[in-house]
């Protein structure tokens, strides 16, 4: 009785293919980037730039070269991963914005692999990810178990922990640390990753952005094909329907935020084994906050979430060039970011700027449940 | 009396579903018109439209003799309809006399009291005071409405509705959730509300309630408006006729009850409510294969607390639950449905569906992981389809698409869908909790026939009912609760009305 007010000639359409309504879902994001950059060019113009000079540098520097493609699928990486575990733990109703914190921790625990033992490369380099995951992964399982059985608020423990995994980190590497490199002298960071486990490129494209890709099929085959994606999704749809089924939903809070924060782990990873051969606290500043805006851009889907992540890194890998030709600072790409976020994240008002009837049915993604949930 | 509303041809469509098709409706000052149709033959599209929610393709409405410009809910209020949901939107923590005066407050006059725009609270309880007597509507305006009962707070909302002088009033199955004694009240209250010239539409499936307060039916099925009656010339088996088509047994055709071992015992429970407060206390029984125990009692003296606990959604606080001779207290709600019960469970939108999920994936909602729907734990989905497709042929489930998201079901056939669902499966013992709440004629018998036909199946059953003609027409044995305890059992056959009626009171039944 109390069904939302619509009057979308297509919410009853059943026939629709899952490809339709995929499509149909790509509407949002698209118009979102396009509003962004019309914004973002007023904004451009105000400072005294060409807008379309702007634009085209930074597609003719992040998409066009081989090696602007390869500096581009570089940022890419830890974004996928990061944007797959915000992505992830949303299916079960779960806000993950620990990213950070886990991709720290999976960046500083790879590279002490890395670094410290010596092994083939084709163990090397998985072992040095899946311990970096797995920390990270421990981590999300202590705020998982404190969410189902405590009710604490994942919103706020993934907080609270990005913190205790950013100090902890950043002991583990200064110069009191254990992994402190004795050559970096006033630079806190891990001695240089041995050879073999560091992450190969193949050509100019670096063979991290494959794994991530990987990894963001996997999330989507588990999510839709298996029981236990189905078990993920029906807790996070109606959590009383899923205790009903006889799903232990705790257990599915607990395993969906230890692999959400796994995902974001690896991300932290790849950093670490792909592209500077150690751990530097620094070199991973915001990574995993990138990954909420990049989960809503996908709608939350794990697919989707390789372009957006493609093209956020575009943005990123732009801002040298955009500093060189044009004096803009990097902040600009930020407020491109945070414009993209905020027409995603607010789809009445991209529904109130383009009329677009058809537009209705693009169901909001609710962020998170209220502090009892 | 004067012609209030005119619908005139309204068409809606959803997709490929016809929901209304050129359907007409009149109705004048003072007068109640029933609505009646199956589960999903377009009743609530078709309030739904007259008070905005829904925009209709094509036909016209006419208010007052006015075409009516009706495009939100907001519409439709200023013109003077209302409508009270099945759903309360009432604001729990806030007063009786705040909820009705909310968007509409009288403000205090001066101080920072009117900066601020805080109600003036004497001036509005003194407001909704005299408007419930003008109205017979009786509540205590400074009540808080999260403690009232359904009842009292289904009055709120219609005082509300009248606040904002409202001359029509939708209530689309307002006594779904009521007790007897609060249906019966809410009748005299809609009675009243026509003589002061209130014009009512008035959905229900429940033919007695019809016949007991409309003055005029109309009847709907599969969209297409069928033919009205004037309600003083009907009787339950010709609305139900008219409604369904065909001719519909009202009472339930069962022979006798052959009883075996017992498949469920519950010893002295106890459980908690939500609030932590005693709910169950001391409640003992037996289910045997082969009988129904019909459950009677007023809603909130225990049942849905009872029925959580033995279905392991709800800690027990004290006392067993023993399925065939095996201890399942406190058992996980997976190993009590692999030991064999089915659960239909109170609140079908809570606990019995996931709204967005299809159809298909509802019927599989707790055995997705069994074979054949499940091979090494990856889904097969054409299995669960052709499941499915067979269920809601079975079940009568419309539209018969599988593929639809539940939400967009009508409320009958949400609730056929749990039906199906859990009668589907091999089962040794099936708790029904208000099986057929919100469900059409039709359909009850149906679900009434399937009940029978599990307990002559070997099977135990459960019964859980606020309507006790199903608890009556249905049950073996009859068990009545009253503050969390069994206050007697009776054999269905010597139970009556009054008996049962009176130790649902509290009364002892002997006197
Ligand atoms: N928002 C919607 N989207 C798609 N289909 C809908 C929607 N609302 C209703 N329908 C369909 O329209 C038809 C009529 O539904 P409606 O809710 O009006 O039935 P009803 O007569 O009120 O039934 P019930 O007695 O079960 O409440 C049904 O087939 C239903 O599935
Ligand atoms: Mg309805």
């Amino acid at each position: 009785m109390t069904s939302p007010v619509t009057t979308d000639p297509e919410a009853g359409n059943q026939e629709s293919s899952a490809l339709a309504a995929g499509l149909r879902g790509l509407r949002l994001p698209i118009i979102a980037v396009f509003l962004a950059a019309v914004v973002g060019g007023i904004l451009l113009l105000i400072s005294g730039d060409n807008p379309f000079s702007v634009y085209a540098a930074i597609v003719d520097e992040s998409f066009l070269s081989g090696s602007g493609i390869g500096r581009t699928l570089e940022k890419a990486t830890p974004l996928v991963l990061g944007g797959l575990a915000v992505a992830f733990a949303f299916k079960a109703g779960l806000f993950n914005i620990g990213g950070q914190g886990q991709l720290l921790l999976g960046a500083a625990f790879a590279a002490w692999i890395g670094y410290s033992i010596g092994l083939p490369t084709v163990i090397h380099i998985p072992f040095a990810m899946a311990v970096g995951g797995l920390v990270a992964a421990l981590l999300g399982a202590i705020v998982g178990a404190l969410k189902a059985y405590r009710g604490a608020h994942e919103v706020i423990t993934t907080i609270m922990f990005n913190f205790v995994a950013g100090n902890l980190t950043d002991y583990l590497v200064s110069r009191d640390g254990p992994w402190n490199d004795p050559e970096g002298g006033a630079i806190a960071r891990t001695p240089r990753l041995q050879d073999s486990a560091i992450i190969p490129t193949w050509g100019e494209i670096p063979m991290g952005f494959f794994f991530a890709c990987f990894f963001a099929v996997l999330a989507w085959w588990l999510l839709n094909k298996t029981t236990f994606g189905f078990e993920i999704i029906t807790t996070g749809a109606n959590k009383h329907a899923a205790k009903y089924a006889g799903i232990n939903v705790n257990r599915i809070i607990i395993l969906t935020m230890a692999i959400s924060a796994f995902l974001a782990g690896v991300g932290g990873a790849v950093q670490s084994q792909g592209v500077f051969g150690r751990f530097e606290a620094s070199n991973n500043t915001g990574l995993g906050f990138d990954g909420i805006t990049i989960a809503l851009l996908a709608r939350t889907n794990p697919i989707a979430v390789i372009p957006a992540a493609v093209l956020i890194g575009g943005l990123n890998a732009s801002t040298t060039r955009l500093q060189q030709d044009f004096r803009i600072e990097p902040e600009v790409v930020s407020i491109l970011q945070a414009l993209i976020l905020f027409f995603v994240a607010a789809p009445s008002v991209v529904r109130y700027i383009v009329r677009w009837k058809g537009l209705d049915d693009a169901e909001d993604i609710q962020l998170t449940g209220g502090w009892g949930s | 009396m004067a012609q209030l509303l005119e619908m005139r041809g309204l068409t809606k469509t959803f997709g490929p579903v016809v929901a209304n098709d050129n359907v007409s409706l009149k109705l004048d000052a003072g007068e109640i018109v029933g609505l009646l149709g199956e589960n999903g033959a377009g009743k609530s599209t078709l309030v739904k439209m007259l008070f905005g929610i829904y925009a209709p393709d094509s036909g016209e409405i006419f208010f007052d003799g006015q075409p009516a410009n009706i495009s939100d809910p907001g519409d439709a209020i200023a013109q003077g309809i209302g409508m009270v949901h099945q759903h309360f939107q009432l604001v729990p923590p806030l007063t009786v006399a705040e909820n009705i005066m909310l968007g509409a407050e009288t403000v205090a006059h001066s101080g920072v009291g009117a900066f601020l725009g805080r109600m003036n609270v004497a001036e509005a309880e003194a407001e909704v005071r005299a408007l419930s007597e003008k109205y017979g509507l009786h509540v205590d305006p400074s009540a808080v409405v999260e403690d009232l009962p359904v009842g009292v707070q289904q009055r709120v909302e219609i005082l509300k509705a009248l606040n904002r002088g409202a001359r029509l009033l939708i209530l689309d199955e307002p006594t779904a959730v009521l007790t007897p004694k609060e249906t019966d009240e809410l009748l005299k209250v809609m009675r009243a509300l026509a003589d002061e010239g209130v014009g009512i539409i008035f959905i229900t499936h429940k033919l007695r309630e019809v016949l007991a307060v409309t003055d005029r039916v109309t009847v709907l099925r599969n969209g297409k408006y069928i033919g009205s009656a004037i309600t003083a010339d009907a009787t339950q088996q010709s609305l139900a006729e008219m409604m369904v088509g065909r001719s519909v047994v009202l009472r339930v055709d069962k022979g006798e009850a052959e009883p075996g071992a017992p498949v469920l015992s519950v010893q002295n429970l106890r459980v908690k409510d939500d609030r932590g407060s005693d709910a169950v206390e001391g409640m003992s029984f037996e289910v045997r294969e082969g009988e129904i125990l019909g459950i009677a009692g007023v809603e909130g003296n225990g049942q849905r607390e009872m029925v959580e606990a033995i279905t392991g959604i709800r800690k027990v606080e004290g006392g067993n639950v023993v399925f065939g001779g095996d201890d399942f207290t406190n058992a996980s709600p997976r190993s009590v449905s692999e030991w064999g019960v089915a659960h239909i469970p109170e609140d079908r939108e809570k606990d019995g569906v996931v709204g967005n999920y299809s159809v298909a994936d509802n019927m599989v909602l707790n055995t997705y992981f069994k074979a054949p729907f499940a091979s090494r734990g990856i889904r097969v989905m054409s299995e669960v389809r052709k499941w499915a497709l067979q269920l809601i042929e079975k079940f009568d489930v419309r539209p018969r698409t599988i593929t639809s998201p539940v939400t967009s079901l009508s409320g009958g056939n949400k609730q056929k869908v749990i039906v199906a669902r859990e009668l589907s499966a091999d089962n040794r013992l099936i708790v029904a909790s208000q099986p057929t709440r919100g469900v059409d004629v039709g359909s009850i018998e149906f679900i009434h026939n399937q009940l029978v036909h599990q307990r002559d199946a070997g099977k135990g059953v459960l019964l859980v009912s606020a309507e006790l003609d199903e608890i009556l027409g249905l049950s073996d044995r009859i068990a009545v609760v009253y503050e969390g305890q069994v206050v007697e059992t009776l054999a269905g056959e010597s139970a009556t009305r009054e008996r049962i009626g009176l130790l649902m009171a509290g009364g002892s039944g002997d006197s």
